[in-house]
C-alpha cells in the first residue's frame, strides 16, 4: 500500500543569527556560533531545511549564587566563586554560548555599579574563547544603565544583551546599536507581544539580524505548556513567512527549572519523586527537551550532566542534517 | 475529517419531514455536522448513507481501550498537530515493562510498585497507567506464569509482548479478562495475532519496521480480518527516527484522513539509548509528539514524576486552566491571630502558595480571588487581580469577622497594588510578602511575629 508522506511547502524560514565576533571581525571570541535558518519545525529533516542545531548557553552568574539547589552547588563546586573559572568550566563541559546574569547588579541586593559588573563581563571574555550572551539582574528599570555600560566596554564582541523589554527597549537597542551587539527581547508568554516589540526594536534601527526573542520560560510543572504554545505560534508564524517572528528564540530552561520546589527543596522530599538530585536534573532535561521540541534555537542550562545528555540529545537529532 | 453541513445533507433523504425535530434535512445536516445530534435521529436515513455518514465521521485516529477496569487507558481520537489549535484529548498511557525472565519476585515488586504509584501535584494524583510483560524467555508457560504474577499484584491494563501466537494464547488465557494489549502482530504471524485480538476482543498493536507502505498494508489486513482496534508501532527507535515518523503518523491521519495508519502509536524510549536519562529525553519527546502508549524500560520515581508532569501541562486544554474554587481557606488550624494572605485562583498558584504556607508550620488564612484561572502575574497584568477584585473579596469572603487584626500579604509580584489597596480597604494594612512561593516560610516565620 503506497503510502505518501505529507509534507508541508512552508513559505517562510528562521532568520539566521550570528553571536559573537572574532578578531578579524572587530572582535575577541575564538568562534562564533550561528542559529536559525530552519525552514522547518525543529528537527523534520525529511521536510527542510536546518543548517543551525539548536546550542547551548551554560549559565554562570556575576556573583556567588547562595540559594541555588544543593544538587547545583554540589555538582558545580568552588567555580561558583569566580565566574572566569566558572565559564572556563563550562567551555570544558560542551557549551556553546556563556550565558551570564548580572544578578550582582540588583539594587536590592549587592547593588554592583554598572561599570565594575563590566568589569566582570569583561574578564570572562578573557577567560574564555566562547561568545556571550549578558542578562541584566537589576530590574527593568536599572537594566538599561548596566547593559549600556556592558555594551561600551565590549565593543564589537557581538554579545547578545538581554532583557530588553517593552518599557525599556529604546536605551538597550541603542547600546547594541552603538556598540555592534544583539538584542534579546523580552515579553511574558504572547505571540503578539513578542511580535510587537520585534517591530518597535526593528524601528529604533537595529537590523533584524540582531535580534533574538526571549518569549519567557516556564518549567515544567510551572507554565511549560504556555510557554510551548507560545514558543510553536511563533516558529509556525515564521515559517508562514511573518518577517517579524522569524528570529531566533531563547528559552531560560536551566534558570526556571532549577527555580521550581522540585529541584530546589532537599528536605522532606516525598517518596513519590525519587531520588532527589536525579529529580532536579531530570527536571531541567525534560524542560530542555521539551522547549527545543517545540522550536527553542538556544536553551540554557546550569547543571553539567544537563548539559551532556542535551548535548547528546541534539546530536541524536541533529545528525546528518 | 468531519464532513460539512451540505455534504452531510447530499446524503439525507431530503423530504423535510421534520420528524428528527428540525425544520429541514438541511436544518439538521448542520446541527449533524456540529455534532450536535445523533444520525439516528432520522428514522429514513438509507444504510447506504448511513455507512457512508459514519466512516466519514469516524475520527481521523481510531480511540483505543486498553484494560477493562477504571484504570484503563483510553488513547487516540487526537484532532490537532498542535495543542494551542484546540487541545490534546487523551493522555498517552506510560507503562513500565517487565521480563518474563525475571524472578517472580522482582516481577512482583516492580508490578505492585507501578501499581501503587502515585504522585500528587495540583491537587490532582498522578500515576502509572500500566505493565507490559515481554516473553523473553520464549517460553510460553514462563510467559503465562509472569503476566500471573503482575495480575495477582496489580489492577492495572497489561501489555503482552511476544511475537510468538502460542505464547501470547497461554498468556491471554490469564489475562483475558482485563482486556490487554497485544504486542505485537507482524507480517509473519498476523493471521493468528488477528485471530487471537478477535477470540479475546482485545486491542491489537501491529509492528513492522520495514516502512510506513508495509505498515499500512499489514494494518488493512487485520482490519480486513475484522479487528477494528488497533496500534502502531512503526519500529522507529531513537530521537530522530521516532520524532520524524511519528509526526507522519499524525498529519497522515489528521490531514491525509489516511485510515490505514490512523491509530494510536505505541513507543519504547529505552530501546538503543545509553542511559536512563536518555530514554527519560526520549520519553519527553513523545508525550510532547504524539505517542499513544510509552513503554519505559523500568521504574524510576525520579523519571515517572516528569513525565507525568509533562503529560498533565501539555494535555491540559490551553482555554481551560486548571483552577480552584475562589474562597477563604484555613491552612491548618487558622485562628484569629493567624497570618492572612492572598493569591489567584489558578490552580498551580493556589497550590505552591498554599503548600509553602503548609511547610512554614504557620496556621494562616488564604483567600484566593477569581482571576480567572491565571496566576499572579498574568492576572495582574489582564485586570484580573487588582486592588478592586481583592477588596471585593475581602468583603464577601468574610475574612472581617476572622481575622481582627486587619492584615492582609499581598504577592511580591503585585507590590505596586498596595497603595492602592489601602485606599479600597480602609483601616487594613497592606503588607508585601515574597514574589515566589517558595519563599514563604522564611517570609512568615520572620515577618509573622504579631
Amino acid at each position: 500500500m503506497a503510502v505518501e508522506i505529507p509534507v508541508e511547502k512552508w513559505a517562510g524560514k528562521v532568520r539566521e543569527v550570528t553571536i559573537g565576533a572574532t578578531a578579524s571581525e572587530g572582535g575577541t571570541r575564538s568562534k562564533t556560533v550561528t542559529v536559525g535558518g530552519e525552514s522547518t519545525l525543529p528537527f523534520l529533516q525529511f521536510e527542510g531545511q536546518l543548517p543551525h542545531r539548536p546550542v547551548i548557553a551554560v549559565e554562570i552568574h556575576d556573583a556567588e549564587p547562595t540559594d541555588w539547589s544543593p544538587t547545583l552547588l554540589g555538582a558545580l563546586g568552588d567555580v561558583v566563586k569566580d565566574p572566569a573559572a566558572w565559564a572556563k568550566k563550562a567551555e570544558e563541559w560542551g557549551a556553546d554560548l556563556i550565558f551570564m546574569r548580572l544578578v550582582s547588579t540588583n539594587p536590592d541586593g549587592e547593588n554592583r555599579k554598572p561599570e565594575a559588573a563590566a568589569e566582570v563581563v569583561k574578564s570572562v571574555l578573557k577567560a574564555v574563547g566562547l561568545p556571550l550572551i549578558v542578562y541584566g539582574g537589576a530590574g527593568i528599570e536599572h537594566n538599561p544603565d548596566v547593559l549600556v555600560k556592558v555594551a561600551q566596554a565590549t565593543e564589537g564582541e557581538r554579545l547578545v544583551l538581554g532583557p530588553a523589554e517593552d518599557k525599556n527597549y529604546r536605551t538597550i537597542v541603542a547600546g547594541c546599536l552603538a556598540h555592534g551587539h544583539i538584542v534579546s527581547a523580552f515579553t511574558p508568554m504572547d505571540l503578539n507581544l513578542a511580535k510587537q516589540l520585534n517591530i518597535l526594536v526593528s524601528d529604533v534601527g537595529l537590523s533584524p539580524d540582531r535580534i533574538i526573542v526571549d518569549p519567557n520560560t516556564g518549567a515544567l510543572g510551572y507554565g511549560l505548556e504556555y510557554c510551548v504554545s507560545v514558543i510553536e505560534r511563533l516558529r509556525l508564524s515564521a515559517l508562514q513567512g511573518d518577517s517579524m517572528t522569524q528570529m531566533p528564540i531563547i528559552s531560560l530552561a536551566g534558570e526556571e527549572s532549577w527555580r521550581t520546589k522540585e529541584s530546589k527543596v532537599s528536605e522532606g522530599v516525598p517518596e513519590a519523586w525519587g531520588d532527589f538530585a536525579e529529580l532536579g536534573l531530570i527536571w531541567e532535561t525534560t524542560t530542555a527537551t521539551t522547549l527545543l521540541h517545540s522550536g527553542a534555537d538556544i536553551v540554557t542550562l546550569r547543571h553539567p550532566k544537563s548539559v551532556a545528555l542535551i548535548k547528546s540529545v541534539i546530536d541524536k537529532l541533529g545528525k546528518g542534517a | 475529517m468531519a464532513l460539512s453541513g451540505l455534504e452531510i445533507y447530499k446524503n439525507l433523504p431530503k423530504t423535510n419531514c421534520k420528524e428528527c425535530g428540525f425544520p429541514t434535512c438541511l436544518a439538521f445536516a448542520m446541527k449533524l455536522a456540529a455534532k450536535g445530534v445523533e444520525l439516528s435521529a432520522c428514522p429514513y436515513v438509507s444504510e447506504a448513507a448511513k455507512q457512508a455518514l459514519e466512516a466519514a465521521a469516524a475520527p481521523p485516529i481510531r480511540l483505543v481501550t486498553i484494560g477493562a477496569d477504571s484504570r484503563k487507558i483510553e488513547v487516540g481520537n487526537e484532532v490537532v498537530l498542535f495543542r494551542h489549535e484546540k487541545t490534546f484529548y487523551h493522555q498517552p498511557g506510560i507503562v513500565v515493562r517487565v521480563k518474563d525472565t525475571e524472578p517472580a519476585d522482582q516481577i512482583a515488586k516492580t508490578a505492585k510498585e507501578v501499581g501503587g504509584y502515585s504522585v500528587e501535584r495540583v491537587g490532582l494524583q498522578l500515576t502509572l497507567d500500566g505493565i507490559a510483560i515481554e516473553n523473553t524467555s520464549g517460553d510460553p508457560a514462563k510467559f503465562a506464569a509472569a503476566v500471573k504474577a503482575v495480575k495477582d499484584t496489580a489492577t492495572v491494563p497489561l501489555i503482552l509482548m511476544s511475537q510468538d501466537p502460542k505464547a501470547m494464547e497461554a498468556a491471554l488465557e490469564v489475562a483475558k479478562d482485563g482486556k490487554p494489549l497485544i504486542y505485537a502482530a507482524t507480517s509473519q504471524n498476523w493471521q493468528e495475532m488477528a485471530g487471537l485480538a478477535k477470540k479475546y476482543s482485545a486491542p491489537l498493536a501491529v509492528y513492522s519496521k520495514d516502512g510506513l507502505d508495509q505498515l499500512a498494508e499489514l494494518t488493512k489486513n487485520i482490519a480486513g480480518a475484522g479487528v477494528a482496534d488497533l496500534m502502531l508501532d512503526p519500529g522507529a527507535r531513537g530521537m530522530l527516527d521516532s520524532l520524524q515518523m511519528m509526526t507522519q503518523l499524525r498529519r497522515l491521519a489528521l490531514k491525509k484522513n489516511f485510515r490505514a495508519l490512523g491509530y494510536p502509536i505505541i513507543t519504547f524510549p529505552g530501546e538503543g539509548v545509553d542511559s536512563l536519562e536518555e530514554e527519560a529525553a526520549t520519553a519527553a519527546q513523545h508525550v510532547a509528539k504524539y505517542a499513544g502508549v510509552i513503554v519505559l524500560n523500568s521504574f524510576n520515581p525520579a523519571v515517572a514524576y516528569p513525565l507525568l508532569t509533562e503529560r498533565l501541562n501539555l494535555f491540559t486544554d490551553p482555554q481551560k486552566p486548571i483552577q480552584v474554587e475562589p474562597k477563604l481557606y484555613a491552612i491548618g488550624e487558622a485562628n484569629e491571630k493567624s497570618p492572612l494572605l492572598v493569591t489567584t485562583n489558578f490552580s498551580l498558584t493556589y497550590f505552591s502558595v498554599a503548600g509553602e504556607v503548609e511547610n512554614s508550620r504557620i496556621p494562616a488564612w488564604l483567600l484566593v480571588t477569581d482571576a480567572e484561572g491565571m496566576s499572579v502575574l498574568t492576572a495582574w497584568a489582564a485586570g484580573k487581580f487588582d486592588a478592586e477584585k481583592i477588596a471585593k473579596a475581602v468583603k464577601s469572603s468574610g475574612v472581617e469577622q476572622k481575622v481582627p487584626h486587619k492584615k492582609i500579604i499581598i504577592p511580591g509580584y503585585v507590590a505596586t497594588l498596595s497603595g492602592e489597596l489601602e485606599e479600597e480597604l480602609p483601616g487594613w494594612d497592606i503588607l508585601v510578602g515574597t514574589r515566589e512561593a517558595v519563599d514563604i516560610p522564611a517570609y512568615l516565620r520572620s515577618a509573622w511575629s504579631a
